[in-house]
């Protein structure tokens, strides 16, 4: 039974930095505002314990920070980048997507960023509005050559940060913001990994699958219940994890057995990740499916300040879309 | 290996103090109303050390090298330009598909390659092949990269020129203009960790400075104190876009003390200056951990590329001045002959040789197969993946369908 300790997602975040850092000699945490902390503490006490050339600020540049971290990887080093939010990740979009994603193919493989993690605050918080909520994981699903991981919860955020950490790839990892102080597990305080590509099962059921990742999977677990208990419906649900390259097997194998699929995202439903999934799996699966493939997510808007709580894919929306596909 | 520049730390705020005590700016106070005149009638002087015609000007900045290491300069210099053009010619020939060549510039890569240690990490733009060539990268991986086929380290998958060598310490070279300029100063601060006696040089051409990838590179690598020194080609040209439509101000050298950085402009047509300002930009840059800017003024000879037709927006007259005035090649060559170091049985002997040697690996070359198509569907990451296998395995199925329509016969097996 391994020792743990209770930590909230952002601990858990600090908690695999700190084994990070303590275990390899090379690795450096670098971004805006880091050295004091983080915006959201998530280096909290990092710079006072492993010293200031390894957790440092950065000056005010997102295509600076990652193009320095894609650098930093190519010459041998951990390279821990964060950027402060997610909504501000674009101007590094030029760094990640022609250049660290393509490292390694167009060298022939004699250079490669493997060891390029990118880390950044995501999806809605209540009162973020246009530019603290952004959920940008599809813009970087149509890029091969990185990875792409969203965490549930602390004990997932850890591992699966260490795993991004630990990949010879470069890794983008989002972190729910709404999460880091409210979600609060008992997470293990050695190190450990979590399977990348591997969605979850968290829930087994027989009539409906569904797939969502990051804080929309409490809304859904949520809404497993309300459709077991009203509508009688057993809904079996996938933590997707990896959003790219993602687990195309364990949401197939799932829509065979239940014949209805919902896919539920924050992020604008017009090319957002939901997309992929439902292309894939008609594909796949024509023939077992009952319905047509459901997709709740964010309207085709800006996310918007005051009317979030109409924007957002809430319990009610996706049990009107269980309700619709069990009646089709 | 501690900077001296104490400007940094904030000091202790005291308002009695006439001096301003803002934390963003070490200063005096002035009352005069004043705008500070950008220099650019009478700029940053440019560093030489032979004339255009390869004197010595200054004996005491005569590098003194050895008659050994200058013939090997102008070897790597002539045969560079050897081997531009005949790949020059070989794409108008429709036998490559695309080339740079590196006319003009040949000083610049030579001068700056051979101040550098082999362990040095180089990251380019496209317009530096000699510094791997000087470096001892082989005509054939050349002409491997340039014809796609089996041989290349590459592996077939980009456009000629985009060159790599791991053991050379040359990163693979990418299209995109600037992006190599930050990752150049990333690349130095985890050498500055490791504390090997490391240092990455990084070539830009002076269009590419306007990114703001340029920006963040020269900031980055300031603040974070970084073993880097920035090699800026100011060519004249960036594609048709001359220096007047690309910078206002005076050239890339004059931003470097924006940035807190040490600066120089060279004469790059004389291959002793670039030495001797990247020897010592070098020396210091591992030494106290900060980076160095050198612009090194040239001239573009050729087109921009094969797909450019120059004509268009230069006159032929501006174009043979340099190449007959002010050439990196001649100016050495005087500097040899004035010396009893080379002869015009030597001239004509190492031409012959050095035409022989090229035309001997591009032959080769040629015959060459291209790499075998599996290596499409590797190293898009480390592992091959679940997805990229099946689209893999389609490919094959489909190729295997469709046979007569695929080349294969021209890829490995």
């Amino acid at each position: 039974m391994r020792p743990t300790q209770k930590m909230n997602l952002f601990q858990s975040v600090t908690s695999a930095l700190d084994n990070t850092l303590a275990s390899d000699p090379t690795a450096v945490i670098f971004g805006e505002d880091v050295a004091f902390g983080g915006v959201f503490r998530c280096t909290v006490g990092l710079r006072d314990k492993y010293g200031k050339d390894r957790v440092f600020n950065t000056p005010l540049c997102e295509q600076g920070i990652v193009g320095f971290g894609i650098g930093a990887a190519v010459a041998g080093a951990t390279a821990i980048a964060e950027i402060q939010f997610a909504d501000y990740i674009y101007p590094a979009f030029d760094q990640i997507v022609n250049e660290a994603a393509k490292y390694r193919y167009r060298s022939g493989n004699l250079f490669d960023c493997g060891n390029l993690t990118i880390r950044a605050p995501w999806g809605c918080v209540g009162h973020g509005s246009l530019y603290h909520s952004q959920s940008p994981e599809a813009f970087f699903a149509h890029c091969p050559g990185i990875k792409v991981v969203i965490p549930r919860s602390p004990v997932q955020a850890k591992g699966l940060l260490l795993a991004c950490i630990a990949d010879q790839n470069p890794c983008i990892f989002f972190e729910p913001k709404i999460l880091y102080r409210a979600a609060v597990e008992q997470v293990p305080v050695e190190p450990y990994t979590i399977p990348l590509s591997q969605a979850e099962i968290l829930q087994e059921g027989s009539d409906v699958t569904l797939v969502a990742w990051g804080t929309q999977i409490h809304v859904m677990r949520e809404v497993a219940n309300m459709a077991q208990e009203k509508l009688g419906v057993s809904c079996e649900l996938i933590d997707l994890q990896t959003i790219l390259p993602w687990d195309t097997e364990t949401v197939c194998k799932s829509v065979v057995k239940t014949g209805r699929l919902l896919i539920s995202h924050e992020a604008p439903i017009t090319g957002g990740f939901a997309a992929e999934i439902s292309s894939t799996v008609q594909e796949e699966c024509f023939l077992n499916l009952e319905a047509p493939i459901s997709r709740v997510c964010g309207y085709d808007t800006p996310f918007p300040h005051i009317f979030e709580p109409f924007y957002i894919p809430d319990k009610w929306k996706c049990f009107e879309a269980i309700k619709k596909m069990i009646n089709y | 290996r501690n900077r001296t520049l104490d400007r940094c730390r904030q000091q202790p705020f005291d308002s009695t103090l006439e001096k301003p005590q803002f934390p963003g700016a070490s200063a005096d106070f002035v009352d005069q109303l004043d705008f500070i005149q950008p220099n650019v009638i009478s700029g940053i002087p440019v560093y030489r050390v032979m004339d255009r015609q390869g004197n010595i000007i200054n004996p005491s900045q005569d590098p003194q090298l050895s008659k050994e290491t200058v013939l090997n300069f102008y070897q790597k210099m002539t045969l560079l330009n050897t081997m531009d053009r005949i790949l020059y010619e070989s794409q108008r020939q429709g036998r490559i598909s695309f080339y740079m060549t590196n006319y003009g510039e040949e000083g610049t890569h030579i001068g700056s390659a051979a101040a550098l240690d082999p362990n040095d990490i180089v990251f380019g733009q496209y317009r530096e092949a000699g510094v791997l060539m000087y470096r001892g990268f082989p005509l054939d991986l050349f002409m491997a990269q340039c014809y796609a086929n089996a041989d290349d380290l590459g592996k077939g998958r980009q456009m000629p020129v985009h060159y790599g060598s791991k053991d050379l310490n040359f990163v693979t070279i990418s299209s995109p203009l600037a992006t190599q300029i930050p990752q150049a100063a990333g690349a130095a601060y985890a050498l500055k960790r490791e504390n090997m006696n490391r240092a990455v040089i990084c070539y830009f051409g002076e269009g590419a400075a306007s990114e703001g990838d340029a920006h963040a590179g020269f900031n980055f690598s300031a603040t974070l104190e970084c073993p880097l020194i920035f090699f800026c080609r100011n060519n004249g040209y960036a594609i048709s876009t001359p220096t007047n439509e690309q910078y206002r101000g005076d050239g890339i050298a004059a931003r470097g003390p924006g940035y807190g950085m040490l600066s120089i402009r060279v004469d790059g047509n004389d291959v002793f200056a670039v030495y001797n300002a990247t020897k010592e930009a070098r020396r210091r840059a591992v030494a106290e951990n900060q980076p160095f800017l050198i612009e090194a003024m040239t001239y573009r000879i050729g087109h921009h590329s094969t797909s450019d037709d120059s004509s268009a927006y230069r006159s032929v007259d501006e174009v043979n001045y340099w190449d007959k005035q002010d050439h990196p090649i001649s100016r050495l060559r005087h500097y040899m002959t004035t010396r009893g170091w080379w002869s015009e049985d030597d001239e004509r002997s190492w031409r012959k040789q050095s035409r022989k040697t090229v035309m001997e690996a591009f032959e080769r070359a040629e015959k060459r197969l291209k790499p075998n198509v599996e290596l499409m569907f590797t190293d898009v990451y480390q592992e091959m993946t679940p997805g990229l296998n099946k689209q893999r395995e389609s490919m094959w199925r489909h190729v295997q369908q469709y046979k007569e329509h695929y080349p294969l016969d021209l890829y490995d097996k």
